[in-house]
């Protein structure tokens, strides 16, 4: 069958203008090779900054910020589209080749109704009439499951949840009917009870439209369930490239080892301990709102052990850790940390108790200042708690840099000197810092590489080991929960449905929403969507 | 009650109130000035005895309280008092200006505001290149000017070297409307090129800040040209902004133009407030500014409203 899409030898560059250096020459992607034949799914999967959306985005033509293709072929049914002017480009885009974004939610326009938007490309190259666009586009509503495929179009795109506006995403990209659609990490984003349900529609879209498409995602475990292909890349080349079974059952490069074999710490629970902190009936709302977004929580954190906190989105768990750091103070319960009580509002608390509990974000981006160096963002918490100064700091700044295994040197380079895994150690260092008993861990490695959040976890038990800190480990990923817990509280939309020890939370009989939770992790092997789709007891909801 | 309905019935309400604390804040101003307005009458010839029998007349000896409650009250009621220095009814004196000077704003406005959002849309569309340079310097340099350098130098060239207007602009009860226009061709003009740089500039700046967001790739994904990107994506995203530097500048054409009235002899609201403040008729000066406030507040809550309305998450709420 002759291929609808052939890259050949691609080598796509940039150059990145860092403040105040000289401008850096990159390349991006180098010599990669892939083809996509009619009606056939191609993953594209590797780290952040392997090259994967720049690749998907090269079979349109288009370039991110200063992005160029500079060598190679991207043949598109047969010409090669690195030599169409800007008006062929543009009579391309949309119409032979589509593309679905990862933040669906930022991807429409906030200001026009979805079916505007949905048959604006149909309409823009006079594909369709406006009422024939719009009767496909409800049909592709109903396909995708959304509810109301009628009126859904009418809708602000603020007016429904996110897992909605990437099933309206895709019914865009596949509305004028193209031959490939680019779907880069559309259920990334989601929560894994909603992503489920997309990754399912995308598939049944995906197959009864007979479309080709490029499947881009970080997660092999998803790409499993929708390629027939894989493409693994790491720094811009091609890693491997098989077919999905060879990939995931028998990978031959060492790299491909590791991504498919990343789920695998396990972390032996230990047995319940005196608790150093114990979180009773707590119930908090949002100043300004009547809806209890916590209703009675009741948990305990052993000291040295690691309680995880379980949910989606919206289900309290971040929440729950600004109450207990008092910064959103509960309108009823009580906070007991090692044996006193905590005053609900940060602002009433000693310094000795701020001290003992600190707080790690998903961001580390933004938790930190930008204009500081590591130096003093780690050595800010020393001369606060315990005022030490000149060489004692310098000396701690050291010892914890070495403590989180980033040596000589960190300490006089800026935060956008760091890469996201260092980045996250930072912050891991600051709160180390502190000598806290307890450390929040809200999402921490959510924004990381599966291989550089594996790092940090066993970094993270490592610490807690010498250390014996405490961990609050927030998190909507279950197999973090497996790599680092020794209790589980699951949170289902403001209450704690199922709460223990990890072996017995993990062990049946689940209540639904938990057997949910459970089911809806992908597993890394060929037709696991479609057999836990008919097995399990509960619908997602709020999707 | 749909909340867009609160929200304009709020904004309106608390433009009402800030109109009430400036017309306080006004006639303060005014007590605060040594002297008072019996003493600026009789001037010079001012006794003792004839003071204080002026200032009976005038009601000046009751509270200030009480005189700007009676002031309001009537005000209220379309009674603006009469002017020290000629006996003339203030309203009726105003109301003429008025026109003119809305009849001047107007016209100014009306090409200044669709031609700057133009020139503001081209110039994002290339930015960085040359059509964006030649517009953002030929407005910047525009707006370098000073009016009256501007407007004499637009005479020079428009009715010496190109004899084609007058370079006086009365305009009297009568006219055709065609003929006021031409009279009025080259204040406008002036007034045009010094408003024209700010709204560009903040077009421009507007677009280019939303088209940062993601969803103006998927519209350049789409297919979509460059110029409907823009028109169709960006603009309506890009309103609230652009809406609160044209209202300013509108509410300059109407309250700040006076050195162009001056030039161009144009009789209106401008000229009349500088004549009396510099006679030291306060009545007067009190009116005029309450009608300028009034025009501030009212093109201000104006350009709120725009801002919400253009807002889908406050039109459709969840």
């Amino acid at each position: 069958m002759a291929d609808l899409l052939t890259i050949k030898n691609l080598r796509i560059e940039a150059t990145a203008y860092p403040p105040g250096e000289a401008p850096r020459h990159l390349v991006l992607v180098d010599g990669v090779s892939v083809s996509v034949q009619k009606g056939r799914v191609l993953g594209l999967i590797g780290e952040s900054g392997a090259g994967k959306s720049t690749i998907g985005l090269a079979a349109l033509s288009y370039g991110r910020g200063g992005v160029r293709l500079t060598g190679g072929q991207v043949l598109l049914n047969g010409r090669d589209i690195r030599a169409e002017g800007a008006a062929g480009l543009r009579a391309l885009r949309g119409r032979e080749v589509t593309y679905v974004a990862q933040s669906a939610a930022a991807a429409f326009n906030p200001a026009k109704r979805l079916m505007a938007q949905v048959i604006e490309t149909s309409l823009l190259h006079k594909l369709m009439t406006k009422e024939q666009a719009e009767v496909r586009a409800i049909e592709l509503f109903a396909k995708l499951g959304l509810p109301n495929p009628e009126t859904f179009g009418r809708r602000y795109p603020h007016q429904v949840s996110g897992g909605q506006l990437q099933r309206a995403m895709t019914a865009m990209a596949l509305c004028p009917k193209p031959d490939l659609v680019i779907f880069d990490e559309p259920t990334t984003a989601l929560d894994v009870t909603t992503q489920i349900d997309v990754l399912a529609a995308i598939k049944e879209a995906i197959r009864d439209t007979g479309v080709a498409a490029i499947y881009i995602t970080h997660d092999l475990a998803v790409v499993a369930q929708v390629a027939d292909d894989i493409l693994v890349l790491r720094h811009g080349k091609a890693v491997e490239y098989g077919a999905t079974d060879q990939i995931i059952s028998t990978p031959v490069q060492d790299y491909t080892q590791a991504l498919v074999s990343v789920r695998r710490i396990d972390h032996a629970e230990k047995s319940d301990a005196a608790p150093i902190l114990r979180v009773q009936g707590i119930t908090a709302r949002y100043r300004g709102t009547d809806f209890d977004v916590l209703q009675s929580i009741t948990v305990d954190v052993a000291a040295g052990q690691t309680l995880a906190i379980v949910g989606e989105s919206g289900s309290g768990k971040s929440t729950l850790a600004r109450v207990i750091t008092g910064l959103l103070p509960a309108r009823s319960g009580q906070i007991t940390f090692d044996g006193r009580t905590l005053s609900p509002d940060l602002a009433n608390r000693s310094k000795d108790d701020l001290r003992q509990v600190q707080m790690i974000y998903q961001m580390a981006d933004t938790a930190m200042n930008p204009r500081q160096t590591v130096g003093t963002i780690i050595g800010r918490p020393l001369e606060f708690y315990f005022g030490l100064k000149g060489e004692a700091k310098r000396a701690r700044v050291q010892e914890l840099l070495d403590q989180i295994e980033m040596g000589a040197g960190f300490e006089n380079r800026y935060p956008a000197e760091l890469s996201g895994g260092q980045k996250q150690r930072v912050c891991i260092a600051r709160a180390l810092a502190a000598k806290p008993k307890l450390i929040l861990c809200d999402e921490v490695t959510s924004a990381l590489d599966p291989l550089v959040a594996d790092g940090i976890l066993k970094l993270l038990l490592n610490l807690q080991a010498q250390e014996g800190v405490a961990y609050v480990f927030i998190t909507h990923d279950l197999a973090t929960v497996k790599a680092i817990a020794d209790k589980i509280a699951v949170m289902y939309r403001g209450k704690v449905v199922r709460y223990g020890q990890k072996s017995d939370v993990l062990a049946p009989p689940f209540d639904d929403y938990t057997d949910l939770l459970l089911s809806s992790v992908p597993e890394m092997k060929t037709g696991w969507l479609e057999s836990v789709l008919k097995t399990r007891k509960m619908e997602s909801a709020g999707n | 009650m749909h909340p867009l309905i609160k929200l304009v019935a709020q904004r309106i309400a608390l433009g009402l109130i800030l109109l009430l604390a400036v017309s306080v804040v006004i006639f303060l101003g005014i007590e605060m000035l040594p002297g008072d307005t019996a003493q600026a009458i009789l001037g010079q010839s001012a006794t003792a005895t004839s003071l204080a029998n002026l200032r009976e007349s005038l009601g000046l000896n009751q509270s200030p309280a009480t005189r700007y409650f009676t002031w309001l009250g009537h005000a209220l009621q379309g009674d603006l008092g009469k002017a020290l220095t000629n006996q003339q009814d203030i309203a009726q004196a105003i109301g003429q200006r008025l026109g003119n000077t809305l009849f001047l704003a107007v016209c100014a406005g009306a090409i200044a505001v669709p031609l700057s959002i133009g020139l503001g849309l081209v110039a994002a569309r290339f930015n960085g290149r040359w059509p964006d340079k030649l517009i953002s310097g030929v407005t910047l340099a525009m707006i370098s000017l000073p009016e009256f350098v501007a407007a004499y130098f637009m005479i020079l060239l428009l009715t010496l070297v190109i004899p084609i207007l007058q370079p006086v602009s009365m305009i009297f009860p009568g006219m055709g409307f065609f003929e006021k226009l031409h009279a009025v061709a080259l204040p406008v003009i002036v007034l045009v090129m010094v408003v024209l740089a700010h709204m560009m500039r903040m077009t421009r700046a507007a677009i280019l800040n939303v088209m940062q967001s993601a969803y103006i790739e998927t519209a350049e994904l789409k297919g979509l040209s460059p110029m409907q990107v823009i028109w169709r994506h960006a603009l309506p995203n890009a309103v609230a902004p652009i809406i609160s530097v044209v209202v300013i500048n509108l509410a300059y054409l109407v309250v700040g133009v006076v050195v162009v009235e001056v030039v161009f002899s144009y009789n209106a609201l401008g000229q009349y407030l500088v004549d009396h403040v510099a006679k030291r008729d306060l009545p007067v000066v009190q009116a005029v500014g309450i009608i300028f406030a009034a025009v501030y507040i009212g093109l201000n809550i104006l350009a709120d409203l725009i801002g919400i309305i253009a807002n889908p998450r406050l039109r459709h709420p969840k």
